[in-house]
């Protein structure tokens, strides 16, 4: 995959991406590149600056030095809406879901199908659940469209969240911590799920704490640790262990 | 882009919710729906008077004159807002409704020439084209609330203050401007269009009150409006979850300054439709109606912590006010009693709810 992946062009590159809030330099300079089809794992202690650079990416935050590339352009995000036209998905740790609203109304939130009668244009309910369902059945989630999410599991909250990305062509999902809190047989759903992304050549980036689930799904692995890029290798040629000694600082680089 | 299944999702471990513990059968407004039934049911034995057509009128008129503002102000409540400038709202709009149509219809007024002329006789005022002064009036009262709802919404929305310390504000600016343009005299509904307009806010069609007219049209709108267009949508989704509504993409700014146009517009309308029925707007007229516009969509469901309501609950909600008041008059119970029980029923009605999801 990697092989087929350097051969094609960058779908995000960044360039000496710096990041300072006040006094404190949270990102400094940062390069990297995530190719199209491939699953690359952003590995680091909390307050490495992995959170910061998905805001730079999602366009949550506006980096203070270097370049953001999409698809060969340079991309000035001023919003989230901005990065997401475009075609750069985020799954929120918190999964930014309304509560309040059934599965399928979260999944079409923002972006609803709408029918037209004459000047005015209704909620198409009907096509939004069946959507929402078809989604929910390539995740492999038992989720129903028209329960509330109130009343649903963590695993069933995750899909109705990362279905949402598949709404659109996304060429990166950007992935938050999705297997933190959910079940054992709901990592393993999730995992199959950034699989099948990759298969549709789309470029994923996941945030995670879980070392398995890292080495499970990822062709390459991203290591920060004080607002630096420490490692950047093939999965293939790294080892938990020495991901470990990187996280914590007993490694420097590799 | 459709990626195969291997086998159709089966729901083993995921089991259907029953109809009655899902939509409109799981919320406050039926517990509330169930309670004013069964206190129609009551009155029906305690009064003889009451399940007649005089009373009946009484109280479909009654309930009107508060329902309209508690539609408008459900908007705001579900996004998580509150509005406290509805009752002087009321007040301003249905003022300036009467100032403009007692100004166009006197001769020698700004403007009066353009609408009315004098008769031969040289007293009698004719309008130029009937009930163009009427809606020339009506439209400067519901445009005056407009703007003040577009300024609660722009401090709101954009400058980012509290709506319940914004709308306090608005509340005490409108009153004392209501004040100054009247000089705290009341202003009267008067020239040739008089009539007509006390035909439209007080008069009846087929025996039934047009405020409740009005009324029925706009709550089947607004609930059309929740939930079949995507502004309801987000409006829910708001009240929700402001920070998801934002991250999905959803205009946060607009809706929220819609929602307070919304809600003034709605107080504007009704202020004007209870100054024909009292025919006139003193300077005090709709004092604290806020607060019982604001109990009254509670009592029906919605949720002053965001992301609950709608148009059946407000008006339920408004009835069990009002059949409440009217029963006690009916049981010739002290009218002081009526607050009292007011405050009871908004605690019970919230209580119950909560032990209800305690439960579920």
């Amino acid at each position: 995959m990697e092989t087929a992946g350097a051969a094609r062009l960058p779908v995000l590159e960044l360039t000496g991406i710096g990041k300072e809030f006040g006094a404190i330099r949270a990102l400094h300079g940062v390069d990297m590149q995530v190719f199209p089809g491939e699953v690359v794992g952003l590995m680091g202690d909390n307050g490495a600056g992995k959170s910061t650079l998905v805001k730079i990416i999602a366009g949550n935050f506006r980096p203070t030095l270097g370049e953001v590339r999409f698809d060969g352009n340079a991309v000035h995000f001023h919003r989230p809406i901005d990065a997401r036209a475009v075609g750069i998905e985020v799954v929120y740790q918190d999964l930014a879901l309304a509560d309040n609203l059934t599965a399928a109304a979260n999944v079409f939130l923002g972006r609803e199908l709408k029918r037209k009668f004459g000047p005015f244009a209704f909620l198409d309910h009907n096509a939004m659940a069946a959507r929402a369902l078809e989604l929910f059945g390539e995740l492999r989630s038992e989720t129903r469209p028209h329960d509330l999410v109130k009343q649903m599991s963590g695993g069933q909250r995750q899909a109705v969240a990362i279905a949402r990305t598949r709404l659109s062509n996304a060429r990166l999902v950007m992935m938050d911590e999705p297997t933190a809190a959910i079940s054992v047989r709901q990592v393993e759903q999730v995992l199959s799920l950034i699989h099948r992304l990759k298969e549709q050549g789309v470029a994923v980036m996941l945030i995670s704490h879980r070392m398995p689930d890292v080495f499970a799904v990822c062709d390459r692995v991203v290591v920060m640790r004080r607002g630096e890029k420490r490692a950047d290798k093939p999965i293939r040629d790294t080892s938990p262990e020495e991901v470990t000694a990187l996280i914590t600082g007993a490694k420097e680089a590799a | 882009m459709a990626m195969p299944l291997e086998t159709p999702i089966s729901f083993t471990n995921v089991g259907r919710i029953k109809w009655w513990q899902r939509g409109i059968f799981a919320s406050q407004t039926a517990y509330v729906l169930l309670a004013l039934l069964g206190l129609l049911i009551a009155m029906h034995f305690a009064s003889p008077y009451f399940f007649t057509q005089g009373n009946m009128q009484n109280v479909a008129k009654n309930f009107s004159f508060v329902a309209i503002a508690t539609l408008g102000i459900t908007f705001v409540i579900i996004t998580g807002g509150i509005d406290l400038s509805v009752g002087s709202m009321m007040c301003f709009s249905a003022m300036i409704t009467s100032m403009v149509m007692s100004g166009l219809s006197t001769p020698g007024m700004p403007g009066a020439s353009l609408f009315v002329h004098l008769a031969a006789d040289g007293k009698t005022v004719v309008a130029n084209v009937p009930g163009l002064i009427l809606l020339v009036s009506i439209l400067a009262g519901l445009v005056t609330a407009l703007l003040v709802g577009l300024v609660n919404g722009f401090c709101i929305a954009v400058l980012g203050l509290s709506p319940f310390v914004t709308t306090l504000g608005m509340l005490s600016i409108v009153r004392g401007l209501g004040y100054v343009v009247s000089n705290g005299r009341g202003s009267f509904p008067g020239g040739p269009d008089a009539d007509f307009f006390y035909a439209l806010t007080s008069g009846d069609l087929f025996g039934v009150p047009a405020p409740f007219i009005y009324l029925v049209i706009l709550a089947v709108v607004m609930a059309i409006v929740l939930h079949h267009t995507s502004f309801g949508r987000h409006v829910f989704a708001l009240g929700g979850n402001e920070k998801a509504a934002e991250l999905t993409g959803i205009p946060v700014v607009r809706v929220k300054i819609e929602v307070y146009a919304i809600c003034a517009l709605a107080a504007g309308l009704q202020g004007i439709i209870v100054s024909g029925w009292l025919g006139s707007a003193p300077a005090n007229m709709a004092t604290s109606y806020e607060l019982n516009v604001i109990a009254a969509a509670v009592i029906g469901g919605a949720n002053l912590a965001g992301g609950v309501g709608g148009a059946l609950g407000a008006i339920v909600g408004c009835v069990l006010l009002e059949v409440i008041r009217n029963g006690l008059v009916l049981a010739q119970v002290s009218s002081y009693w009526q607050q009292t029980l007011v405050g009871v029923i908004i605690i019970l009605a919230v209580l119950v709810d909560r032990i209800r999801s305690r439960i579920a």
